[in-house]
Order: C-alpha cells, then structure tokens, then sequence
C-alpha cells in the first residue's frame, strides 16, 4: 500500500503501518489520524511521542499492556489507564497510536 | 488448550535459546514469540545455553553486518513482566565469559516501591536440567 501526502508517496504495510520509520514527520502523522476521523490534541502528541521514545530505546512497540503501565508511571495515574488511552485511540491505543508514531505494529497485539 | 485457557490456567512457558544472536532469525523471533506470550499473561521464563549466552552480551554492535540491533530489547523483558532469564554457567565458561560480560537486565517489582531488580541468573548445567523439568511447555530457539 502507499500513503499520498502532500504529493509525496510513502510505503505502508497492507494495514498501513509505515513500511520505513525514517519516512516519519508530525506533518505525516497528522495526515494518517485525519485519514481516520481523528484530530491530534496534546494528549495524543503525549502518547505518540512516548511511543517514539520507546521504540527508540527498545527497538519493539510495546504492547497495550506494557505502554499502560509505562504511560502510568511517566504520566501518572490518571492517565496510565486504559480508558483514558481508549478515548484518545478508540481503535486501540497501541495498535492505533503506533501507526501514527510511524513504528511498526506492537508486539503482542492480535 | 481453548478449555484450560477458559479456565484460566496458566502454563509455565521455558523458552531455550541456543543460537547466537545474529546470522539466523531464531533469536529474534524467539525473544518475540516470549514477549507475545507474555504479554497474553502466560508465565514466561528464558533459558540461554550453548551459543545462545552470546545473545545477551553487552554492547553488540550490527552495523558491520547491516541488520537490526534488536539487543536492546532484551531490556523489554521486564517490562513485560518476564521476571526470570536463566543463563547455563558452563555454557558462558566454555566461551570465555562471565556474568559480568552480559547486560544488565532488570525489572521494576511494583510492589517493591518500583525497585529494579536484577532478571539474570547465573544457573549450572544441574541447576537447569531441574528448570526444565519443571516446565510445562518447552520451545526451542
């Protein structure tokens, strides 16, 4: 699959996961959650930007269960749960978070 | 398998890894295939013997090869509450290396204040045929 923005083209896995990280921008991010009905607020950034960080680190996207856990303690408790995470990514907030972090899907997602 | 995971049960998963990190797939898929389990809430420990002690070196470095340094993903481990990665003694002396050649890798007990403790331990060749025995489901890396 390949995903037009802005004129440029860009290589995505047939459930369009952003076949090269580097090929990533905020402004390509911003593009694939409008694609979906869903406009970036702060909170999301916090989340898609966590996400970056991580893969970076590790060099996996975390599952649901670990990025809760890990949300929980770098952006405390009311945050670090699963409803909030599923009100700002209704499709599933690691699934759909790391698609726009540009990252592949996480693993130990069905 | 669909009953008892209905009922609730949880395996006791051994995942044994003997092949060096780089050159095959097999460590990288197998470190996945353990996070995956995991993450579906089974009971997940690691076992590195033979060459597979290399996988958990410190300071790889796969620039010269062209491939993906997944060794940073070990330290995922703990996070994924994988909280015992057994490493064979033997296996690390026959190759020149020690405990203290290998990352330190830890996890945070949560009701421990978040405090990390260590996931690697050094077992004998003994101490792992027992490790094993006490599993319930085996798979080979």
């Amino acid at each position: 699959m390949t995903l037009e923005i802005n004129g440029q083209s860009f290589e995505t896995d047939e459930e369009g996961y952003l076949a090269n990280l580097s090929d990533w921008s905020s402004e390509l991010a911003e593009a694939m959650a409008q694609h979906d009905g869903c406009d970036l607020t702060e909170n999301h950034w916090e989340v898609v930007n966590f996400l970056r960080e991580y893969y970076d680190e590790y060099q996996i996207a975390p599952a649901v269960r670990v990025l809760t856990k890990a949300i929980g303690k770098r952006l405390g408790k009311d945050k670090g749960n699963s409803r909030y995470l599923y009100e700002l990514f209704p499709y599933g907030p690691a699934k759909q978070a790391c698609k726009y972090a540009g990252l592949p899907k996480p693993t130990g997602c069905v | 398998m669909s009953e008892e995971l209905q009922s609730g049960i949880v395996k006791k998963f051994l995942y044994i890894n003997r092949r060096a990190p780089h050159g095959t797939n097999y460590a990288q898929e197998g470190l996945e295939v353990a996070l995956i389990g995991a993450a579906f809430d089974q009971d997940v420990a690691m076992a590195y013997l033979d060459d597979g002690v290399f996988q958990l070196k410190a300071g790889q470095d796969t620039k010269a090869i062209g491939t993906k340094n997944f060794s940073a993903t070990y330290r995922a481990l703990g996070d994924y509450d994988v909280k015992r990665v057994y490493v064979e003694r033997e296996s690390l002396e026959r190759r020149g290396l020690s405990e203290d050649d290998l990352m330190p890798l830890v996890y945070e007990d949560e009701d421990d204040d978040w405090e990390e403790k260590p996931l690697i331990h050094v077992v004998s060749a003994r101490e792992m045929q027992q490790i094993i025995s006490e599993s319930d489901v085996l798979l080979n890396f």
